[in-house]
C-alpha cells in the first residue's frame, strides 16, 4: 500500500502518548547546575554597575566578558549581544547568567544594577531606526489612482502574537570534546549552531542537538540560539552541564512575539470593481533589535497585495526598532499582518461600491496568466478562483448574508494565499541538503528538519518510503544532531514538505537506482550500507532580483479561503465563531490527517489572533505575561470546522506537494472582522476585543 | 515555581478544633483545594510561609438544609455543587456560577469557602452568595460568628476574618424569587471573570457585581430603585454610581462599565 496520501501511523505518536519522548527537561546529569537569566528591569538605558548580592557558595557567574569569540547572536545583522555590555535596548534583555546545582539557591540570588536610564520609544510611526525597507513597484500607481473612478483608503492595524508553544523554551548545555554539547527545544539547530561558533569561534567542537519539542509556531526558529549560547556559556565556566529552562511568565516576556504592524491602503476602484491601482504602505515594529525583522517584512510585503490582479501596485514597507522585545517569526511571517489589511480594505471597497463582496473578488482575483505585484507570472498552480467558489458554494454565502442581516448572527469571508520555501533567491541560497542511509533493516532519513509537532518525520518518511517502493515501517528518521545529520536547511517557510521532502525524494530514487531491485535488506546484506546525499535544485525558471523585488518571489502559492460565521453577544459584544469553513489549496497532502490538524490548528490559532489573544504591554514589556491573561481559545471556543483540501499538484514538490503549514493563518483574522463588519461595526484593527467593539460602536 | 518550596512550612490538620488550634498558636494560612495557592506559587507572589492543610478535614463538607437555612460546609467544592439536588433547588444560581468556574479539575479542587476567603474581587461564586444574603460562618478556639456576606470585606482583598478563624460554613437562607447569573470572560472556558454578576427577581430585588471595584458589590441603590418602579435605564444610571471598575490587563474600566449597565437591563428583561 502507497503510504503518500494515507494516515499512517505517526512516527513520533507512541513514544509521546506513551510518555517514552525525551523532552529537554527531561535530562538530568549527574552535577547538572540550574541556569537562571537576570534581565534588565527598564526599556531603555546604560548599565553603571552590577552587582551580586552576598558570597553564595557553588555559585557560577557568567557576564559578558566571559564571551570567548563574538558577543552577537549571528543571525541576519550582527546586532543583538548575548549579554548586554552597556546599552539596554528592551525590557528584560539579558545582562547576567548565574547557575547553581539547586535551583532555589539560584533563584534566591539578589543582583543589584543600577541604570542610567533614557528615553524609551514604543510608538513605531515615530521610530527613525529603520531595520529594512522595502519598495516593490509595478506599473505607475499615482497616474492610475488619478484615472480612477474612486478611491478607497484606510489603515488597518494588528496586534503582538504570542506563540504558546505547549512546552516553554529549555535547552541544556553539556562540556564535551574540548567543547559543547546543546540539546533543546528547538525548531533550527543549525540556526544554534552558527550562532555557537560565533560565541566561541569557528574551532571550536559544538554538536547541537533537537530533544523532542513541544511545539514552536516559529517562536524556536531564532530565539533558542539565545538560550543555548548562555547555556553554554554557564556550561564551559562551570566545566558541568547546565539547564535553562524557562517557566511561562519568562518565555512570554523575554521571547518573540508576532510583529505588531500598521499598513495602509490608497486603492483605485473603477465603477465596475475592477481595481486598477494599489498603493500600500507597510509597517512593522521590530523591536529593539533585527532578529528576522527584515525577511518578515520581506514576505509581508510580498504579500500585501493580497490574492489579486493589479497592474498599478506600489508596495512599500519599513520595519522599524523600538524599545521592546524583539518581535521574530510567527507562523506566517508577516503575511498573516498584511493579508488581515488587504482582505478587510477589499471588504470596504466592496461596501464603498455597493457591490457584491464575493462578485469584487471574483471579478480582481488572480487567474494564470496573470501577474502578481512582484510580476511573478501565475501559472496553472494559481487556485485563488477554485478555492474561492467552492467555499461560496458550500456554504451558501450569499444566501445565508442575506438572512442573517438584522441579526445577531454574521457571515465573513477571505480570501487569502501563501508563498511556499524561502522568498526569491532564498532558497538557492541556502542550497539545503538531505541525506539518506541504508541501513540493516531499510532505511534511515539524516536531515535537520525538526520534529515540531507537525509530522516532519512521519511525512518524510512516507515520501522516502513510496519514492524507493519499501514499506513505511522500513524507514527510520534521525534525531537531528548537528554532527550526524545533512543541513537541510531551517524548519519554518512552509518548506519542510516542498524543499526538504522534495530533496528526499531525490534521494530515494537516487538509492532505488543503485539497489537494482533488491531490497534494503538484502543490499546491505550483500554489499554493507551506503548513504545518498542531495543538494536542493530549485526550478530552473525562477528568475529573482533582491534589489528591485522583480519577479518570481516563490516556487509557487498554496491557496485559501476562509468563510467564518459568527454570533454576537447583544450586551457583553463578545464574537463567538460557530463555524468556520476552511477551503484550501496546497498542491497534495501527503498525510491526510496531519494536513488536516495543520489546518484545524492554525485555524483555532488565526481565530485567536482575531479575537482573543491580546497583548497588554506596558513600560515596553508584556503586562500580562500570563495564561490566565493571555487568552487563548479552549476546544469550546473553537468552532465546528468544515475542512476542505483541494488538490492542484505542483510540479516542483514531493507528490505534487506545496507547502501548507502557515497558509491556515492567514485567513481567520480577516474573515471574522469582515463578518463583524455586517453588523455595521467598521473595525480595523485586532484582536476584535468586545473593549474594542464597545468603543467603536459608542463612536 | 518561583516560590521556594523548601522554604514553607505546612502542617495537616485532622480535626476543626486541631485546625483551630494551630491557628491559635500562630499565624497560619488555611489552604484545602489550594487552586489559588498554586496559582501564587507559581508567579512567586506567594506571602504567606506558614499553612495549615484543612483538605483532610470531613467535618467541614456536606451540604444540607437546616432550619429552612442552605448549609454548605466550608471545604464543599464546586463539583459538590454541580451535584447537589439541594443547591439545585434553593440557589440554581450558584450552580450557574460553578460550572464557569475553572475546569474540571479546579471544580473538584476548589472551595467555597477559598474563594470566599481568597478575597478576589473577580470570584464567581461571591457575588452569588451577596445576591442571596449569605452568611459566613466564622470559628476560632474562643468563639463563632456570623458575619453577612456583604459585610465580609473592608478593602481589597481584605476581610473581617481574624488570623485565628477559619471558615467552617457559608448559609444562605431561602432566597425569594428568580434567580440569575452571568459571568463575562470572553473565553468560553477557563477564564478569569472581566465581570460577573448574578440578581434575584422577587419582591425586593437583588443585584450583585464582581470585578467592578476593591470587593464585590451588593447594588442597593440600584435595588431600591427597580424596588420603587424607576424605569430600568434610569436605573442602570445608579447602577454606575455604585461601581468603580478600573482598567486592568483582563478589561477596561469603560468595558465594565458599560457592560454592568447592559447586564442589569438583561437581568431584568429575562426574569420579568
Amino acid at each position: 500500500m502507497a503510504a503518500v496520501g494515507n494516515s499512517v501511523p505517526r512516527k513520533d505518536g507512541i513514544g509521546k502518548a506513551t510518555g517514552h519522548a525525551v523532552y529537554a527537561d527531561d535530562i538530568v546529569m549527574p552535577g547538572m547546575l540550574h541556569g537562571r537569566t537576570i534581565r534588565s528591569t527598564i526599556p531603555h538605558g546604560r548599565i553603571r554597575s552590577v552587582n551580586v548580592v552576598g558570597d553564595v557558595p557553588g555559585l557560577i557567574v557568567v557576564d559578558h566578558h566571559d564571551i570567548p569569540g563574538r558577543n552577537v547572536v549571528d543571525l541576519i545583522e550582527q546586532d543583538q549581544p548575548f549579554l548586554v555590555e552597556r546599552d539596554v535596548r528592551h525590557l528584560a534583555e539579558p545582562i547576567l547568567l548565574l547557575a547553581h546545582e539547586d535551583r532555589e539557591v539560584v533563584d534566591a540570588v539578589r543582583v543589584e544594577i543600577e541604570y542610567e536610564e533614557l528615553e524609551p520609544l514604543f510608538d513605531p510611526e515615530r521610530s527613525e531606526g529603520i531595520l529594512k525597507s522595502i519598495d516593490i513597484v509595478k506599473g505607475d500607481v499615482e497616474a492610475a489612482l488619478a484615472d480612477a473612478d474612486f478611491i478607497v483608503e484606510g489603515t488597518y492595524r494588528t496586534g503582538h502574537q504570542e506563540h504558546v508553544y505547549i512546552e516553554p523554551n529549555v535547552v541544556v548545555a553539556m562540556p564535551e570534546e574540548d567543547g559543547i554539547a546543546v540539546f533543546g527545544s528547538v525548531q533550527c539547530p543549525f540556526y544554534v549552531l552558527k550562532a555557537l561558533k560565533s560565541l566561541l569561534g569557528a574551532s571550536a567542537h559544538i554538536r547541537v542537538v533537537q530533544t523532542e519539542t513541544g511545539g514552536g509556531f516559529g517562536g524556536k526558529e531564532e530565539y533558542p540560539s539565545m538560550i543555548a549560547g548562555h547555556a553554554t556559556l554557564l556550561a564551559l565556566k562551570s566545566g558541568r552541564p547546565v539547564k535553562i529552562l524557562y517557566d511561562r511568565g519568562e518565555d512570554m516576556i523575554a521571547t518573540t512575539k508576532r510583529h505588531p504592524s500598521i499598513v495602509r491602503h490608497r486603492t483605485g476602484v473603477m465603477r465596475d470593481g475592477r481595481i486598477v491601482a494599489m498603493d500600500v504602505d507597510v509597517l512593522l515594529d521590530g523591536g529593539a533589535y533585527s532578529t528576522l525583522s527584515p525577511v518578515v517584512l520581506s514576505r509581508g510585503c510580498i504579500h500585501a497585495a493580497g490574492a489579486y490582479r493589479c497592474d498599478n501596485t506600489r508596495i512599500r514597507g519599513r520595519a522599524v526598532a523600538t524599545n521592546t522585545p524583539p518581535n521574530g517569526a510567527f507562523r506566517g511571517f508577516g503575511a498573516p499582518q498584511t493579508e488581515f489589511a488587504v482582505e478587510v480594505h477589499i471588504e470596504r471597497i466592496a461596501e464603498e461600491l455597493a457591490m457584491d463582496p464575493v462578485s469584487l473578488r471574483e471579478l480582481n482575483a488572480l487567474r494564470p496568466g496573470d501577474t502578481t505585484a512582484t510580476g511573478q507570472v501565475m501559472g496553472t498552480d494559481c487556485s485563488a478562483h477554485m478555492v474561492l467558489e467552492e467555499a461560496v458554494r458550500r456554504t451558501e454565502f450569499r444566501a445565508k448574508r442575506e438572512q442573517y442581516r438584522g441579526t445577531n448572527r454574521s457571515i465573513g469571508l477571505a480570501l487569502f494565499f501563501h508563498g511556499a520555501g524561502f522568498t526569491g533567491s532564498g532558497e538557492r541560497h541556502l542550497n539545503s541538503k538531505a541525506r539518506i542511509d541504508l541501513t540493516e533493516r531499510g532505511v534511515r532519513i539524516a536531515v535537520g528538519s525538526t520534529e515540531i509537532g507537525q509530522g516532519t518525520r512521519t511525512m518524510h518518511a512516507q515520501i522516502v518510503a513510496d519514492a524507493l517502493a519499501i514499506p513505511y515501517e522500513d524507514v527510520e528518521v534521525a534525531q537531528p544532531d548537528t554532527t550526524l545529520v545533512a543541513d537541510s536547511g531551517p524548519t519554518v517557510a512552509s518548506r519542510t514538505c516542498m524543499v526538504v521532502g522534495k530533496i528526499l525524494e531525490q534521494c530515494a530514487m537516487e538509492m532505488k537506482d543503485r539497489l537494482g531491485g533488491m531490497s534494503p535488506a538484502d543490499y546491505h546484506a550483500k554489499h554493507g550500507g551506503f548513504s545518498v546525499l542531495r543538494k536542493y535544485e530549485p526550478p530552473d525558471w525562477i528568475e529573482w532580483d533582491d534589489h528591485t523585488y522583480r519577479r518570481d518571489a516563490y516556487a509557487t502559492y498554496a491557496w485559501g479561503c476562509d468563510v467564518v460565521e459568527i454570533e454576537m453577544d447583544p450586551d457583553t459584544l463578545e464574537v463567538r465563531p460557530v463555524k468556520v469553513t476552511a477551503v484550501q489549496e496546497f498542491g497534495r497532502p501527503i498525510h491526510p490527517a496531519l494536513a488536516r490538524g495543520q489546518i484545524e490548528g492554525g485555524t483555532a490559532q488565526g481565530l485567536g489572533y482575531a479575537l482573543l489573544e491580546h497583548v497588554v504591554m506596558r513600560n515596553g514589556g508584556m503586562a500580562n505575561a500570563q495564561l490566565t491573561n493571555y487568552i487563548i481559545p479552549t476546544t469550546l471556543d473553537t468552532p465546528e470546522f468544515d475542512i476542505v483540501m483541494l488538490e492542484n499538484p505542483y510540479a516542483g514538490g514531493p507528490f505534487g506537494a506545496k507547502g501548507l503549514g502557515e497558509l491556515p493563518i492567514d485567513g481567520p483574522a480577516p474573515a471574522v472582522v469582515n463578518a463583524i463588519r455586517h453588523f455595521g461595526v467598521d473595525l480595523r484593527e485586532i484582536p476584535a476585543i468586545p473593549e474594542r467593539l464597545v468603543a467603536c460602536a459608542s463612536r | 515555581m518561583r516560590t521556594a518550596i523548601s522554604g514553607l512550612d505546612l502542617r495537616r490538620a485532622t480535626s476543626v478544633d486541631d485546625a483551630l488550634r494551630m491557628l491559635a498558636d500562630e499565624a497560619r494560612t488555611p489552604i484545602a483545594g489550594a487552586t489559588d495557592f498554586y496559582v501564587a506559587l507559581n508567579f512567586g507572589t506567594l506571602a504567606p510561609r506558614r499553612f495549615v492543610d484543612i483538605w483532610g478535614i470531613d467535618d467541614l463538607r456536606g451540604i444540607d438544609v437546616r432550619h429552612d437555612v442552605l448549609v454548605m460546609g466550608a471545604l464543599t467544592t464546586y463539583t459538590d455543587i454541580i451535584r447537589s439536588p439541594l443547591v439545585a433547588e434553593r440557589l440554581p444560581m450558584l450552580i450557574d456560577a460553578a460550572r464557569q468556574i475553572g475546569g474540571p479539575q479546579i471544580q473538584n479542587r476548589g472551595t467555597i469557602a477559598g474563594n470566599v476567603a481568597n478575597g478576589s474581587p473577580a470570584a464567581d461564586a461571591v457575588p452569588v452568595f451577596a445576591a442571596a444574603d449569605a452568611v459566613v460562618v466564622l470559628r476560632s478556639i474562643r468563639q463563632e460568628r456570623r458575619v453577612p456576606i456583604t459585610q465580609f470585606y473592608t478593602a481589597y482583598r481584605t476581610s473581617v476574618m481574624r488570623a485565628d478563624e477559619l471558615i467552617v460554613a457559608v448559609e444562605v437562607p431561602r432566597v425569594d424569587g428568580k434567580q440569575w447569573f452571568r459571568k463575562v470572560g470572553t473565553r468560553a472556558a477557563q477564564a478569569i471573570s472581566k465581570i460577573v454578576a448574578a440578581g434575584v427577581r422577587g419582591a425586593s430585588p437583588k443585584f450583585a457585581l464582581g470585578s467592578v471595584a476593591p470587593t464585590v458589590v451588593r447594588a442597593y441603590a440600584t435595588e431600591r430603585a427597580l424596588a420603587s418602579g424607576t424605569p430600568i435605564e434610569q436605573a442602570a444610571l445608579t447602577l454606575t454610581r455604585e461601581i468603580a471598575p478600573i482598567d486592568d490587563v483582563r478589561s477596561t474600566a469603560d468595558y465594565r462599565g458599560q457592560v454592568a449597565q447592559r447586564l442589569l437591563r438583561r437581568f431584568w428583561s429575562e426574569t420579568n
